[in-house]
């Protein structure tokens, strides 16, 4: 049993040796980076069509974690991703005035819509107010006609649906109200659940047009409020809070998606004809209006590094 | 029309989903076999009180572990290589090693208790026979072993097969990158959410043949074990 014991263990060592080996091997080989971003960048296929370009051209490999916005931050809170490019102001102030977030920048907008079932039994279609939609359909989800399926999971669309339940002086939830389903799942999930059950739920415009195809019982019912756009930035991990990142590479990433380059091909990504990110890096009054009051100096700042 | 990146990818995924459960069984097996043997021999000693009531506590944490919910393992994991948590300095969170851990610490109590009984249901005369005919502790406990391989071989095949159709605990751990920490069950949940369902359906076949060859292999080891 000693010798067997001895061959056992040194087995055990050379089989661990050799896995961390292969990660150190496959780590050293390029300089990886990790985007924490929300189901809404991934779920469109946006990242799959930038990404192959940026690596290329830098040699550095980005890894996605796609989730959403909060959890997004989270990750990035606790150092276990180098950049975020998520979509809610109010989480992004927190985690830049937290100092764990730096450079905070707009990158890009959409807009959110309302969807609901093709017959619409709370008769929002065509309504220009966001807010007036979401009540009509608490007073038909209170008769028993109507279902509103909600994200539930801290991702920007889910704060931003959280909002407009705000304005009209209600929370509701699945606990107490029949007629909302909180569901904890990515866009696409709750997309495709609305679709089985018929109900109302809000969602970013290019995942919807990247899953229009699939759901032929839903249609877009209310566009167009100006509380409805939804406008995408770029935060950095602060490099004095976890030294460990890849401050570098991040930076380059950023730079790279606020550049010329990186913009235009930001706008020239396309779905069913229709653009689903336009870009607002560069369009200094625009991204003032949406939230982005220090644009000029952000773009400014990131054009004076040189990583 | 399906392109090549179609089947490069899901090649990618199969592979990884290969080397992350299979490192995790290995070593899995290299810790939970001695342990497994270890404990099963236990069952020979004395019968004093608190002997046995250590034996029993021992059985029954060891038969809690081998049903621990993969997800709980993921988050436990999650938090200590986490860059904030104990091993962040590691930087392991999002890699297959990650997800080997996470594995590791779920098929080591199956491999340990299907061990332990396959050592301790070893007849005991057999033990007895060797130790009267001279042989020392070691050499009767490699004997027992020996008799007891047919059932260490089946602890290490059902480990197996939790492993590869685990799917709560790596997606938490390796965070389900695409070309690196994508594995076969995690793969199919991102699809089905994308509507891939192209993709999902032949990675769920492929999922299904490897469990009919881990459970093929079983009936095998177990119909050869009944005809000895």
């Amino acid at each position: 049993m000693k010798k067997t014991s001895k061959i056992l263990v040194s087995l055990l060592i050379v089989a661990v040796a050799s896995v961390f080996a292969y990660e150190q091997y496959t780590h050293s080989q390029k300089s990886i980076i990790v985007l924490a971003t929300t189901t809404s960048t991934y779920d469109s296929r946006l990242l799959d069509y930038l990404m192959p370009m940026f690596q290329e051209k830098y040699n550095v490999e980005v890894h996605i974690i796609s989730v959403g916005t909060g959890q997004a931050i989270e990750i990035a809170k606790r150092g276990d991703a180098d950049l975020v490019l998520v979509h809610s102001r109010q989480l992004e102030l927190e985690f830049v005035n937290s100092t764990y977030g730096i450079h905070r920048v707009g990158v890009m907008y959409n807009d959110f819509i309302i969807i609901g079932p093709t017959n619409d039994p709370a008769g929002i279609s065509g309504l220009a107010n966001a807010t007036e939609a979401f009540r009509r359909i608490v007073e038909a989800g209170a008769e028993g006609i109507a279902i509103f399926i909600s994200r539930a999971d801290k991702s920007g669309t889910n704060m931003l649906e959280l909002s407009i339940w705000k304005r009209l002086g209600t929370t509701p939830s699945s606990k107490t109200q029949t007629w909302y389903l909180e569901a904890n799942a990515g866009m696409g999930t709750v997309l495709r659940m609305a679709n089985e059950k018929g109900a109302y739920t809000i969602t970013d415009r290019a995942t919807w047009l990247s899953f229009k195809n699939q759901l032929t019982n839903l249609k877009v019912l209310v566009e167009g409020d100006v509380i409805l756009l939804n406008p995408y930035a770029i935060i950095l991990v602060n490099p004095e809070k976890h030294p460990q990142r890849n401050f570098k590479g991040a930076l380059k990433l950023a730079k790279w998606m606020i550049s010329e380059e990186g913009q235009n091909l930001i706008a020239s990504f396309k779905k069913e004809g229709e653009t689903l990110f336009k870009p607002i890096a560069r369009d200094f009054n625009k991204a003032h209006e949406l939230g982005f009051p220090e644009q000029e100096e952000e773009i400014a700042w990131y054009d004076a590094q040189n990583p | 029309m399906i392109e090549s990146t179609f089947w490069d990818e899901i090649c990618n995924i199969t592979m990884l989903s290969l080397r992350v459960s299979g490192t995790a069984v290995l070593i899995g097996a290299l810790i939970g076999v001695p342990i497994g043997t270890v404990l099963g021999f236990r069952q020979f000693k004395g019968k004093q009180a608190l002997t046995r009531f250590v034996d029993i506590m021992l059985k029954s944490v060891i038969n809690t572990f081998m049903g621990l919910p993969p997800v709980v393992v993921g988050l436990v994991v999650y938090l200590l290589f986490t860059a904030s948590g104990p091993f962040g300095w590691l930087g392991l969170l999002y890699t297959p090693t990650a997800m080997i851990i996470t594995q590791l610490i779920m098929v080591v109590p199956i491999i340990v208790g299907v061990t332990m009984s396959a050592v301790g249901s070893v007849e005991k005369s057999i033990r007895e026979k060797a130790l009267s005919l001279g042989a020392t502790e070691a050499q009767a406990a490699w004997l027992v072993l020996r008799e007891a391989r047919m059932g260490v071989l089946t602890s290490i095949i059902v480990a197996f097969g939790a492993a590869i159709s685990e799917v709560g605990g790596i997606m938490i751990t390796g965070g389900n990158i695409r070309w690196w920490t994508r594995t076969l069950t995690t793969a199919i949940v991102v699809e089905t959410e994308l509507g891939n369902f192209t993709m999902a359906l032949t990675l769920g076949a492929i999922l299904l043949s490897i469990a009919f060859g881990i459970n093929l292999a079983l009936t095998i080891v177990q119909l050869k074990g009944a005809r000895r």
